[in-house]
């Protein structure tokens, strides 16, 4: 844990969304929505809570991360780029031939990313496989996965949510990017999830609800499950805003995974400048 | 006019034939489904959900649970269409296809957009370079990818005509238009694009039209090409491959890993009927990465350039 103020992780925050949405339209291409949406999580974990190491990324007791959603690595690139597991410079060669930031998350070719991902609900349960393996080897790393609502949907969530309660997993923690959006649409409309929190506390894990763009609320609520070691795993339900800080991304499903021209990114540039409304 | 002398700059995916084809045969047979998992845009279903939404289920990220509601619909006389990703229709869903739908002969069709190497830079992950000979290994099934977008149009509309479980596979990007919208197509029969007697050249999908290019090049340097449009992979057209074996040298060119897809039912026919030398030009058994197409088909041989060389080195 760093400490680090509330302020700076604001700050940093947005700092994390001009990196994402800058690769993003170099590349253009790339899921900016659910990066946004990401942002203020991934960067309380990357900046404040995760135990890492840009200089030893395959450190054995460090903290481990799954981006089970992941096509929204830009997000995780910016954390990396940002905290010097690469040179900042890199983030131009997103989705390009050779670059270590494909266009899914790839454990061989990027340092810090722990698992490949980009098939839907398949991260988690690798999630599950690590944080076992910290209780057998006695060590005492953690582990963090970042999962989408609409990902929910797939069954396997379902299975290694079962498990991680099953083998008492206190050292993973789940944080759902409760954007209400996936591609065709609102959840609601294309496979409405229910009550998200409800469903993990069903399961057995410990849950909480909260702002999922509220860096205050997001540092509380780390502050409280840091070292509660009581046999149960935490799902944290992320309430978010699809497109987060940019005003015409925000809300609207067509923005999941397409770039923004020029004249769209100068104004996200401009309009993240000005800070979170 | 022959094809050899078509345009090949007007292009069009094949994922859009689908989609388009989709709506019309709907439209004709009220028993026809589509079953969406949250990737209707991309595949190109938006135009039927408009049109038939009473013939439309969206079970959202599901792909299992996709296929297996299409088993569901099919034995009440219901033609389901599974639309999804190539990577997921083949291999997430693999054994809802084996239990539910080939086991029991159920007539479910999977049709998939982003097809081999097609989905460029979203990376190895979503690039399905194995989906065709996954789901030709398992009985019952029928497993097609049409080159152009009209041949995927005239392929659609069979395999809802035709009874049983049936793979199509589709573009991402756009590729070249090489039929007209007359011509006509019967799953499991190869189309003979041209007749020749020193080499054959049997394609699929997204590389015929590179085969095309490349039959220009060598017919223009004396060598005479017969190049076919092996379509359906399975089942393979064998007479067609037998035919070949007059000419006894064989390339097969695909956008697909070497192993188990056309160029692998080529060899079976040719190692099982008679004499002859097959060289296969397709994904070379490794993973691919985010690049640009081109230069991911370039990165495993799959160009004209290398059609006509090894063309070259098996007549001289
Ligand atoms: C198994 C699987 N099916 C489909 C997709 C295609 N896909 C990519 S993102 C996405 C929607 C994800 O929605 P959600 O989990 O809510 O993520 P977010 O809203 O945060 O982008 C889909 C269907 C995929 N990557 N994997
Ligand atoms: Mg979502």
């Amino acid at each position: 844990m760093n400490n680090i103020s509330v302020q700076k992780l604001k700050e940093k925050a947005i700092e994390m969304r001009q990196t994402a949405i800058t690769m993003i339209h170099k590349a253009q291409s790339g899921h900016p929505g659910g990066s946004l949406s990401a942002a203020d999580i991934m960067t309380a974990l990357y900046f404040k809570e995760m135990k890492v190491d840009p200089e030893n990324p395959n450190w054995e007791d460090r903290d481990r991360f799954v981006l089970s959603k992941g096509h929204v690595c830009p997000i995780q690139y910016a954390a990396l780029a940002l905290k010097g597991f690469v040179p900042y410079e890199t983030i131009y060669t997103l989705r390009e031939y050779g670059s270590p930031f494909q266009g899914h998350p790839d454990m061989k070719k990027c340092p810090g990313i722990d698992i490949s991902t980009g098939s839907l609900g398949q991260g988690l349960s690798c999630g599950v496989g690590m944080a076992i393996a910290g209780k057998r080897d006695g060590k005492d790393y953690r582990v963090f996965s970042l999962i989408g609502d609409g990902e929910c949907q797939e069954g396997q969530i379902w299975e290694a949510a079962q498990t991680a309660v099953k083998y008492q997993l206190d050292n993973l923690a789940v944080f759902v990017d409760n954007n209400r959006l996936q591609i065709d649409g609102f959840c609601d409309e294309i496979m409405p999830l229910q009550d998200l929190e409800n469903k993990f506390a069903a399961f057995g894990f410990e849950t909480k609800r909260i702002d999922g763009h509220s860096m205050e609320q997001i540092v509380e609520t780390l502050d409280e499950i840091r070292d509660v070691k009581n046999g149960r795993p935490k799902c944290i339900v992320l309430d978010t805003v699809k497109g987060k800080g940019v005003s015409y991304m925000e809300d609207i499903a067509d923005w999941h995974g397409v770039a923004p021209n020029n004249e769209e990114y100068q104004q996200a540039m401009a309009e993240l400048a000005g800070g979170l409304k | 006019m022959s094809i050899l002398e078509k345009d090949l700059t007007v292009k069009k995916a094949t994922r859009q034939g689908f989609g388009d084809e989709i709506v019309e045969i709907g439209k004709e047979n009220k028993d026809v489904y589509v079953i969406d998992v949250d990737i209707a845009k991309s595949c190109k279903t938006t135009d039927f959900i408009k049109e038939l939404p009473n013939q439309h289920i969206n079970v959202g990220i599901a792909e299992q649970n996709a296929a297996g509601l299409a088993a569901g619909l099919a034995t009440t006389g219901k033609i389901p269409f599974v639309s999804t990703y190539a990577v997921f229709g083949s291999l997430r869903m693999a054994e809802q296809i084996r239990q539910e739908i080939c086991y029991p002969n159920l007539n479910v069709k999977i049709a998939c957009s982003h097809g081999g190497l097609t989905p460029a830079n979203d990376g190895g992950s979503h690039q399905a370079i194995e989906d065709m000979g996954v789901l030709r290994s398992i009985p019952n099934m029928t497993v097609i990818m049409g080159a152009d977008y009209y041949s995927t149009r005239k392929l659609v509309r069979q395999a809802a005509e035709i009874y049983g479980p049936v793979y199509l596979r589709f573009t991402r990007d756009t590729v070249p238009m090489i039929y007209g919208e007359d011509e006509e197509f019967t799953i499991g029969k190869a189309k003979k694009i041209k007749d020749g007697k020193d080499l054959a050249i049997i394609a699929n999908g997204d590389t015929v039209h590179l085969a095309i290019q490349a039959t220009k090049q060598l017919e223009n340097e004396g060598i005479s090409v017969k190049l076919l449009d092996m379509h359906t992979i399975k089942p393979i057209d064998r007479e067609a491959v037998v035919e070949c074996l007059g000419i006894g040298k064989i390339i097969t060119v695909e956008d697909h890993n070497i192993l188990n897809g056309l160029g692998s039912a080529v060899c079976e026919v040719v190692a099982e009927e008679g004499n002859g030398i097959v060289r296969r030009i397709g994904v070379q058994d490794q993973f691919g990465q985010s690049a640009p197409y081109e230069k991911l088909l370039e990165l495993n041989g799959i160009t004209v350039e290398n059609i006509v060389s090894t063309a070259k080195n098996l007549v001289k």
